[in-house]
């Protein structure tokens, strides 16, 4: 590497007379670029596009996944998805997996906060806060499954502090969303928390030894200094957790399958396709899903634009 | 007076979240050595009375499809990350060193990919999968983590920018052709982006779930995920089997965090935020 970075003066010099060249050069050369796209695209087509585009033909018929005459009955899969309450009171579990994604937002960014100033063991903390994110997902819901199981480690801190008999973790049906979501912010709080410190520390030091100077206290290097360096990725990672939480699924898949009460819209999604066969009805709440999200996408990009180019 | 409060505070906060992250996983580790006997009879948080009882490793490593499982992740694994490099580094090259016509719409496809959730749309794409007949096979899967990868386009298409066309334009003085460009110079000068790739890609695959689970159900398919999932069944009261599968999961995770921190979280800033 270190052979080609040359005095950058120089290489600019060299290629002053080039560069009106240059366009021309790399321009033109007809079939090239396509010999190189042509695998890539291919998948992107197949794998992509054409299964999103059957999703929107499935969800107007009432397709079984395997006769071959799929009958068309035109909107009435979205009719019923908005009609029939136990297919859209689903989406009412989505508010235990939101007030998580903010208990986690908030969670990451006072623990981020507090690493970006002098802290003993920081690499330390930094790891331990940080690790649950990466563990297998199937291995997260059987270290919690035992956790909230009856007589399990939730239950054994709780007797150790007195309380005894305080419920079905996983089997009241009032309490087992909130469970899961917690098992979510305990595994997703880590990456947030990580961004949230890689946002902040990008911040020169410079202006926290100017901050001293003016004498400012924590609170105002928190208001003043950090939170504006992060409000990009805060936005972001808002986003994100809101379309996270509308599309929550591997926690509650895995530990519970969706019984008692803990069934989410993709749980109900992809048992409707694969357990009972309606792929019509299944393609129509993905297509709902899909619109959800693509909306609260393009209000994020209304609402943070240049997202790409600033965060690059 | 009040700094040393803060300080306290602060303290106090960050071994309480260390706590949070670390008990439920060490109350596993303990439950992982301990006797069947035992596992009835004390508390998750007593330790086991033998440290060194490795029965339930053996147990699930022999009767649990672990090694099976490991081998598949293990090739699923290898060539997906492969096929995601050469796929993301071609794609990349083609969009960022040329100026064809067209060039603008094949981002717009590839940025507007990105948007599509994977989960839901596994409603239509199993019916691709079905078509290419490769329903219970590896190739499913490794068809899947290679070919919808968008993400690693984006980090190679971002790191290609970087490097300087002059380059090219010397090894086409030199009489290189673009596919020499492609494979000797642009190649070798993207391997920090593509540790990042196999950094992240590898930690996606070795913990997906979903797509294993739904496109390849057969037993001797299983990847580390299913057949640990498949625990639940046979090994439905024996706890102390379970933990010690779930331990032997998480431990290549843990040594490859050891040891890959610094790059881990480089490549999860790059790639989070696409």
């Amino acid at each position: 590497m270190s052979t080609l970075k040359g005095d950058p003066a120089l290489t600019a010099r060299a290629l002053a007379p080039i560069s009106s060249r240059r366009r021309n050069r790399l321009t033109g050369s007809g079939t090239t670029p396509w010999l190189f796209l042509i695998i890539p695209l291919a998948f992107l087509i197949v794998l992509t596009y054409i299964p999103v585009g059957n999703m929107f033909w499935y969800s107007l018929t009432s397709w079984d996944g395997l006769d071959p005459d799929m009958e068309f009955v035109g909107l009435g899969n979205f009719v019923r998805i908005f009609t029939q309450p136990e297919i859209f009171q689903v989406f009412f579990v989505s508010l235990y997996y939101l007030a998580g994604a903010i208990a986690q937002l908030v969670l990451a960014l006072y623990f981020a906060t507090l690493l970006s100033f002098k802290t003993r063991f920081r690499n330390l903390f930094k790891g331990v806060i940080f690790f649950p994110y990466l563990i297998n997902g199937v291995a997260i819901g059987l270290v919690f499954l035992y956790f909230f199981r009856p007589g399990g480690t939730l239950d054994a801190l709780l007797a150790a502090v007195g309380i005894h008999d305080p419920g079905q973790w996983l089997g009241d049906p009032s309490l087992v969303n909130i469970s899961l979501a917690g098992t979510s912010v305990w595994r997703y709080m880590g990456l947030n928390f990580v961004l949230f410190l890689g946002a902040i520390q990008s911040v020169p030091a410079e202006q926290y030894e100017a901050a001293d100077l003016d004498g400012a206290n924590s609170w105002h290097k928190f208001r003043f200094i950090i939170l504006p360096s992060i409000r990009r990725i805060l936005g972001l990672s808002f986003i994100l957790a809101i379309a996270g939480a509308l599309s929550a699924f591997e926690m509650p898949y895995i530990m519970t399958g969706g019984a008692n009460g803990s069934e989410t819209f993709v749980i109900q999604t992809v048992n409707t396709a694969f357990k009972f066969s309606k792929v019509g009805l299944a393609s129509a709440m993905a297509v709902v899903l899909l619109i959800i999200v693509l909306v609260i996408t393009a209000v994020q990009r209304r609402v943070f634009p240049d997202e790409r180019g600033e965060e690059s | 007076m009040r700094s040393t409060v803060a300080t306290t505070l602060k303290y106090v906060s960050l071994v309480v979240a260390s706590l949070c992250a670390i008990v439920p996983l060490v109350t596993i580790f303990m439950l992982a050595f301990k006797t069947d006997q035992e596992q009835r009879t004390t508390g998750p948080l007593t330790p086991p009375s033998n440290w060194l009882n490795f029965e339930n490793f053996v147990t699930a490593f022999s009767q649990g499809g672990m090694v099976m499982g490991f081998i598949n992740t293990g090739i699923i694994l290898v060539v997906s990350v492969a096929g995601t490099i050469l796929i993301g580094t071609m794609a990349a090259y083609a969009v960022d060193r040329f100026r064809f016509r067209g060039r603008k719409l094949v981002l717009g496809l590839f940025l507007l990919a990105t948007l599509v959730p994977s989960v839901t749309t596994q409603v239509a794409t199993f019916q691709v999968i079905s078509a290419l007949d490769l329903f219970n096979t590896r190739g499913a899967a490794i068809l899947l983590f290679a070919g919808t990868d968008i993400v690693a386009i984006y980090i190679f298409l971002q790191f290609m920018s970087s490097i300087p066309v002059s380059l090219d334009e010397a090894a086409m003085l030199d009489g290189a052709n673009r596919f020499t460009i492609y494979w000797r110079v642009i190649l070798p000068l993207l391997k920090p982006a593509i540790a990042t790739v196999i950094i992240i890609k590898g930690i996606a695959i070795y913990n997906e779930f979903y797509i294993p689970f739904l496109y390849m159900p057969s037993q001797e398919l299983g990847v580390i995920s299913t057949s640990l999932f498949r625990f639940m069944g046979p090994f439905g009261s024996q706890w102390q089997v379970i933990a010690a599968g779930t331990i032997l999961v998480i431990i290549p995770t843990l040594l490859a965090f050891l040891f890959l921190q610094r790059y881990i979280y480089n490549g999860l800033t790059s790639g989070a935020t696409k």
